[in-house]
Parts: C-alpha cells; sequence; structure tokens
C-alpha cells in the first residue's frame, strides 16, 4: 500500500493508475449502454405509436414550441462545448479554468432546465398535459393525442431527470476541483463526469426531432 | 499478512470482527456470502409459497384458501423465487467469491458499487415484502395488463418498484463483472485460459447489462400506467396491451439465460473437476455461452404465440428460439465427453452435476415442445409449461446451484460438509423433484390449465404425486441448511484443494485471506491442465 508515492488515489484491488483508469472508463461506458437500453423502452414506445397514429401526433408535435425547443438545443450544446474544456483544463491541470467550465457547464445546465420548466409549465395552461381536463385543437382522436403528450413528458421528463443528476455530478466535481483533487495524472471523475453529461445531451438530439420536428411538413 | 502459520491463519472471515465489518465491508468474499443470506432466506420464503400452493391441490375442490388468496401465493412465488432468488442466486454468491478469485484479482473492479448493489437487492426485497404483508399481489409474475394497471386490487406499485430496485442490483453486478473480467485478470490469464464458470458468468453478465435496463424502464411504465393513467398500454387511448408483454418479455425471456447460464458454467468445473480431465471442447463450451445470451435476445416473441402477435412473426421466433438449442446441446455433448474415459468421482457437487445434465435436458427438450406454434396452442397456458420451465430453473439452475455450494464450501469456509448426508440430500431432491415435475407434464398435456385452485377430479391422482414429491424436495432442501451450518463448527478441516481442482481459487488458503492471493498469481498453464497439477506435486 506504500509503493504508491503518486498523487493517484489508487485503490486497493487495482495493481497499477492505468488500470484503475481504464476499469473505472469501461465501466462508465457500460452503465451508459444500460442507458441507452433503459431510454430504449421509451423510444420504442414512440416509434409504434407514432407508425400507429401519424395524423394525430403530427397535430400534437405542432402544437410544440419550437423556437423554445431550438434555443434549448443550442444551450444544451454549448454546455457539451464547456464540459470538454473542462475536461481539457483537468487534462492540462489548470485549476481555475477547470472551475470556471465546471461553472458553466453546470449554468447553462440550468438555464436548460429552467427552460423546459417554463415549457411545461406552457403545457397545463394550454390543456395538453394528460388527464381529466386535456383538450388538444384539430383531432378528434383526443385519447392518441394525449397519448402523445404521455410520451413527451415521460421523455423529457426521464431527460431532465438525467439533467439534474448530471447537475450533482457537476458540483461534485466543482468541491473536489477547488480542492484541487485532480491534477494530469488524475482527472477520471472528470473524464467520466464529461461522458455522462455528453450522454445526456445526446439523448437530447434524439428527443428534439423526434417530439418537434419530425411531421412538421405536413401543414 | 505475508508470515504464514504462525499463529491462526488470517483470513477473510477472522480478519475484523463485528456487525459493522460486514455491513460495510467491501471485500466480495463477504459481499458473496452477505448475499449467500439473503438468497437463502428468500429462497424458503418462496418456497413456502410452493408449499402452500402444493397442498392446496391435494384436492380437486378450492378448499384450503380462497381463489383470491392462491392467485396471490402463485404471484409471491413467482416473484420471490424469480427476482429475488435465481436471478442472484449463482452470479451474485457464487460469482461474487469466485469470479475475481478465478482470475487471480484481488477484489472486483468497483468493490464500493458491489456492496451496493447487495443493499439495492435488500431494498427491494422489503418493497416486495411491505406489498407481501399489507395485501399481496394477485397478478402473477409477468403483471399483464389490464388486469394489473387496471383492475387489480393488490400491490402492484410496491412490488413493481421492489423490482425495479432489485434490477439495478442486477445490472451493477453484471457491469462490475464485465469490467473485471476485461481488466483485472492476473498476468497470463489470457481470455482462453479462463474457467468456463467465468465465461459462463461473463455471458450473462451481457444480458444482465443489455436486458434489465428494458425492465426496469417497463416497470416504471407500468407503475405510471396503474397510478396516471398515462394511456400507454391503455386501448381506450389508442394504448396497446401487447406492447407491454413485448417489453415485458425482451428482458424476461433473456433471463431465463441470466438464471441458468451461470449454472452452466458451474457444472464444466463440475465435470471437468471430478472426471480428473481438461474439458472436452473448452472453445465450443466458452463460445456457446455467448451464443446463448445474443440467441436469447432475440426469442421473446414465442411467449405471445397466442397474444394476438402475428402469425409471421410467430412462425419467425418459433423458428429463432430452435436455435438456443444448438449452443445448449453442444454444452451438454461436450460434458459428457468429457466423461468419457475419466476417472470419475461421485461425491455429491457430481451427483449435482449429473442431475443437471439429465434434467437441463429434459428441460431443453421440452423447451423445443414449447417453441413449436402447432403444440404451444395446445399446452400454452398449462402445466407442461409449468413443469417444463421447471426442469429448467429448478432442475437446472437450482441443482447446479446446489452443486456448485457444496463443490466451494470447503473454500468459502475451510471446512468439509458431511459427505454422507450431502449424497443424501442430492438424492433426496433429484427423486423428489422429478416426483413433482413430471406429473406436471402430463397435467398440463391432458389440458389441466395453470394458475386454478380447483381442477376436475380425474386430475387428482397426478396432483398428489407431484405434492408427495414436493414434499420430499423439501427435505432434500432443508438438509444442506442443517448440515452446512453444521459443518462451520464440526465439519473436518478441508485444506487448499480438497477435490484435487485446477482454478487458481483453490491455490489459495481456504478460506482465503483478504485479498485473495499472498502474492499475484502468474498463469503459465491453459484452463484444466491436470498434467501441470501433478507434475507441480511431484516436483
Amino acid at each position: 500500500m506504500d509503493s504508491h508515492t503518486e498523487t493517484v488515489a489508487l485503490r486497493e484491488q487495482f495493481e497499477t493508475p492505468g488500470q484503475q483508469k481504464e476499469a473505472s472508463t469501461l465501466g462508465m461506458w457500460i452503465f451508459l449502454v444500460t442507458e441507452v437500453m433503459f431510454f430504449g423502452g421509451l423510444f420504442l414506445a414512440y416509434m409504434v405509436y407514432r407508425r400507429l397514429f401519424p395524423e394525430v401526433f403530427s397535430v400534437a408535435s405542432n402544437t410544440l414550441n419550437i423556437v423554445i425547443g431550438a434555443v434549448n438545443t443550442a444551450v444544451l450544446l454549448c454546455s457539451s462545448f464547456t464540459m470538454v474544456l473542462a475536461v481539457h483544463a483537468a487534462q492540462i491541470g489548470s485549476r481555475k479554468a477547470l472551475i470556471v467550465f465546471l461553472i458553466l457547464t453546470m449554468l447553462l445546465g440550468g438555464v436548460f432546465l429552467g427552460v423546459k420548466a417554463y415549457e411545461w409549465n406552457e403545457k397545463f395552461e394550454e390543456h395538453h398535459v394528460p388527464g381529466p381536463s386535456f383538450y388538444l385543437d384539430k383531432t378528434p382522436m383526443q385519447g392518441q393525442a394525449q397519448l402523445f403528450f404521455s410520451l413527451y413528458f415521460g421523455m423529457t421528463g426521464l431527460h431532465a431527470l438525467h439533467m439534474v443528476i448530471g447537475e450533482g455530478l457537476m458540483l461534485f466535481l466543482l468541491f473536489h476541483a477547488y480542492a484541487g483533487k485532480y491534477t494530469p495524472e488524475y482527472y477520471t471523475p472528470v473524464d467520466l463526469g464529461g461522458l455522462y453529461w455528453h450522454f445526456v445531451d445526446i439523448i437530447w438530439i434524439f428527443l428534439f426531432p423526434l417530439l418537434y420536428l419530425i411531421g412538421r411538413h405536413h401543414h | 499478512m505475508i508470515t504464514a502459520a504462525a499463529q491462526e491463519q488470517a483470513t477473510y472471515l477472522n480478519e475484523s470482527y463485528g456487525i459493522k465489518s460486514w455491513l460495510l465491508t467491501k471485500d466480495h468474499k463477504r459481499i458473496a456470502l452477505l448475499y449467500l443470506g439473503t438468497i437463502t432466506f428468500f429462497f424458503f420464503l418462496g418456497g413456502i409459497f410452493a408449499t402452500l400452493i402444493r397442498i392446496e391441490l391435494l384436492t380437486p375442490s378450492g378448499d384450503l384458501v380462497s381463489s383470491e388468496t392462491y392467485n396471490k401465493l402463485f404471484t409471491l412465488h413467482g416473484v420471490i423465487m424469480v427476482f429475488f432468488f435465481l436471478i442472484p442466486s449463482i452470479p451474485a454468491t457464487l460469482g461474487n467469491f469466485f469470479l475475481p478469485l478465478m482470475i487471480g484479482a484481488k477484489d472486483l473492479a468497483f468493490p464500493r458499487i458491489n456492496l451496493l448493489s447487495w443493499y439495492l437487492l435488500v431494498i427491494g426485497g422489503c418493497f416486495a415484502m411491505y406489498a407481501m404483508l399489507a395485501g399481496g399481489v394477485d397478478t402473477g409474475w409477468t403483471f399483464y395488463v389490464p388486469y394489473s394497471t387496471s383492475y387489480s386490487n393488490g400491490y402492484v406499485i410496491a412490488t413493481g418498484l421492489g423490482i425495479f430496485i432489485a434490477g439495478f442490483s442486477s445490472i451493477l453486478t453484471g457491469l462490475n463483472f464485465i469490467v473485471t473480467v476485461h481488466r483485472m485478470r492476473a498476468p497470463g490469464m489470457t481470455w482462453f485460459r479462463l474457467p468456463l464458470f467465468v465465461w459462463s458468468n461473463y455471458a450473462t453478465a451481457l444480458i444482465q447489462v443489455l436486458g434489465t435496463p428494458v425492465l426496469a424502464i417497463t416497470m416504471v411504465l407500468l407503475i405510471c400506467e396503474r397510478s396516471l393513467h398515462i394511456g400507454i398500454f391503455d386501448p381506450a387511448r389508442g394504448g396497446d396491451p401487447v406492447l407491454y408483454q413485448h417489453l415485458f418479455w425482451f428482458y424476461s425471456h433473456p433471463a431465463v439465460y441470466i438464471m441458468v447460464l451461470p449454472g452452466m458454467g458451474v457444472i464444466s468445473e463440475l465435470v471437468s473437476t471430478f472426471s480428473k480431465k481438461p474439458i472436452f471442447g473448452y472453445k465450443m463450451i466458452a463460445f456457446s455461452s455467448v451464443a446463448i445470451a445474443v440467441l436469447g435476445f432475440l426469442v421473446w416473441g414465442h411467449h405471445l404465440f397466442v397474444a394476438g402477435q402475428s402469425v409471421y412473426a410467430g412462425l419467425v421466433f418459433s423458428f429463432l428460439s430452435y436455435f438456443v438449442a444448438i449452443p445448449s446441446a453442444i454444452k451438454v455433448f461436450n460434458w459428457t465427453a468429457t466423461l468419457y474415459k475419466g476417472s470419475i468421482s461421485y461425491a455429491t457437487p457430481m451427483l449435482y452435476a449429473f442431475g443437471f445434465i439429465g434434467l437441463f435436458t429434459m428441460g431443453g427438450l421440452t423447451g423445443l415442445f414449447v417453441a413449436s406454434l402447432g403444440i404451444d396452442v395446445h399446452v400454452t397456458d398449462t402445466y407442461f409449461v409449468i413443469a417444463h420451465f421447471h426442469y429448467i430453473m429448478v432442475g437446472g439452475t437450482l441443482m447446479a446451484y446446489l452443486g456448485g455450494l457444496h463443490y466451494w464450501w470447503p473454500k468459502m469456509t475451510g471446512r468439509m460438509y458431511p459427505e454422507g448426508f450431502a449424497k443424501l440430500s442430492a438424492l433426496t431432491v433429484f427423486l423428489g423433484f422429478n416426483l413433482t415435475f413430471f406429473p406436471q407434464f402430463i397435467l398440463g398435456y391432458l389440458g389441466m390449465p395453470r394458475r386454478y385452485h380447483s381442477y376436475p377430479d380425474e386430475f387428482q391422482v397426478l396432483h398428489v404425486m407431484s405434492t408427495m414429491g414436493a414434499s420430499v424436495l423439501a427435505v432434500g432442501y432443508a438438509m444442506p441448511l442443517v448440515y452446512f451450518i453444521w459443518s462451520l463448527r464440526y465439519g473436518a478441516i478441508a485444506g487448499p484443494n480438497p477435490w484435487g481442482a485446477t482454478g487458481l481459487e483453490w491455490k489459495t488458503a481456504s478460506p482465503p485471506p483478504t485479498h485473495n492471493f499472498d502474492e499475484t498469481p502468474i498463469v503459465t498453464t491453459e484452463a484444466y491442465d491436470y498434467a501441470a497439477l501433478e507434475a507441480a506435486k511431484v516436483g
């Protein structure tokens, strides 16, 4: 146990820091695979019902605010950019830059969640939340329209939950970065936090066209 | 630590004492024992439900319990046995304990996640038991909609939540195993030197990681549908109940292979050790595990033959289901080929291995019956199906689990179990099992439907036989519980390698020290190289 003199926090089950880093990275990738399968169930349901009820899904999709959705997509892409810069800062051992970029990433994530909350609130006001008071214009198929919005809330809600967890991870990284725990030899947590953040970003990159864009040309 | 047999030998058991040293342990061996205690509890709990079912079925009229209670009994039996016993059984106990030892590692890659996964199983189990005590759940372990979402009065949400949480336990175990096999092997331990138990647990882990998240989202959707009426499975809003069945079986068919693949790995170890021969067709057995894992994901539709699935889909699923027979048969043939000209010893683990090979073959062949569309329409939802999957899960997985437990018990505890009693219990289990479940094939073929607490008089003889068998089986299962505990104090000292086996786990002390090996082993031989073992002994 006294043989590792480096600053790296080497856990006792590993022989070398390299082995530890490779194991952690592989573990994170496998975790992301499980996330793909988890979201996959919802994507499957969306595919099945979109194909069964293309018209009503298109009508419902048209009520979503495409400008807000696009702005939010841009915000999220920017947060991925600042995340990349954070990882880079950790790599070159710049503690100050790491802290700044982590804060920026959190802020952009926060903006995304705020905008999302505003959008959801709009749905309540427009009676587009599935339930007794649901009503959607221009379609007699109120049940199927509710199905669209159930999927909308399910998918964006699960995504938002992952964003909240991501914010928590960023906060964790921020504390440790502030304490100067990360060095060019050891910044695996920042790297893995980045992987998670990008993954959640990519989920949105699929959700945005599926929910907001496809089928708009019908109108 | 390295100063050897001076006083008492330092092992993972005497390294520290007290409840905290167990509940906060990161040692894979201690976590394996935590799992062992937990799943033993769930096994006997599930067994109580099975006992009540069998007693009810002694007579044709439903006289012991009401039909509502009966529905709850078979549901809880299924839920507890599948999600809280069979799924974690071999990987979380024997796999947890021996996978790191077999590859020459100090521990799994993520010991804290390993402990977390045990806590998740316990928390999930608490939810399921809360549901049980609060009034039970009566949907069957499959929770088919719309009954489970709109009509059932049972505690569907609590049970679903329990399964959701226990699912993450399974996912994290799988993730841990995959990373461990990839990154933690000792020098010289190449992929094709891995013991076959490791290969089969690796294949299992692939299914756990890819399949279980789908079960998780299915449970979320089920809970949302029941509590919020989101419409996703509700035809009134355009939802499709069959989608639920697709999602459920996309996990739950591969889950059958989560249950049986680790068992096949155990059998490979046992057959080689007790024939004193290298396993025949090592690579074929290794690849057949992966093949089963992959094929397992392509056959879920055979659970929907009578659910209104398209006939053409049924045809394809039927055809693909036959394919699973190929890697399964490869294993059975290779095990029997290993026996050929081997110097076979009939120690208890080997008796269980023989039991497994016979019963798994029966279960597998009847699997072909139910995979063919025509026959399945006749036997679907009958005792034929019950008998078929009990031959796989109890005759297969449970036999392998008990065989493995006897085989590795000396390593885990440092003590031998009493061989005479153990042989008697193996024999009792085998006879009791067949008496319980063989009559059910006939019952099902004659048309006895599953999930009924009363039945026509002409089925009584077969039901009485089945209940008698279950009583014998119960004795067979109770015996190891007693003599394993007895052996902890009174069993003969085992020594590092009581069976003359080849794996790395036998090259360290029994019970092993906390970090498994005094120095990292360097592997220079293939798996199951008995010649090298002999040479080392002579040298």
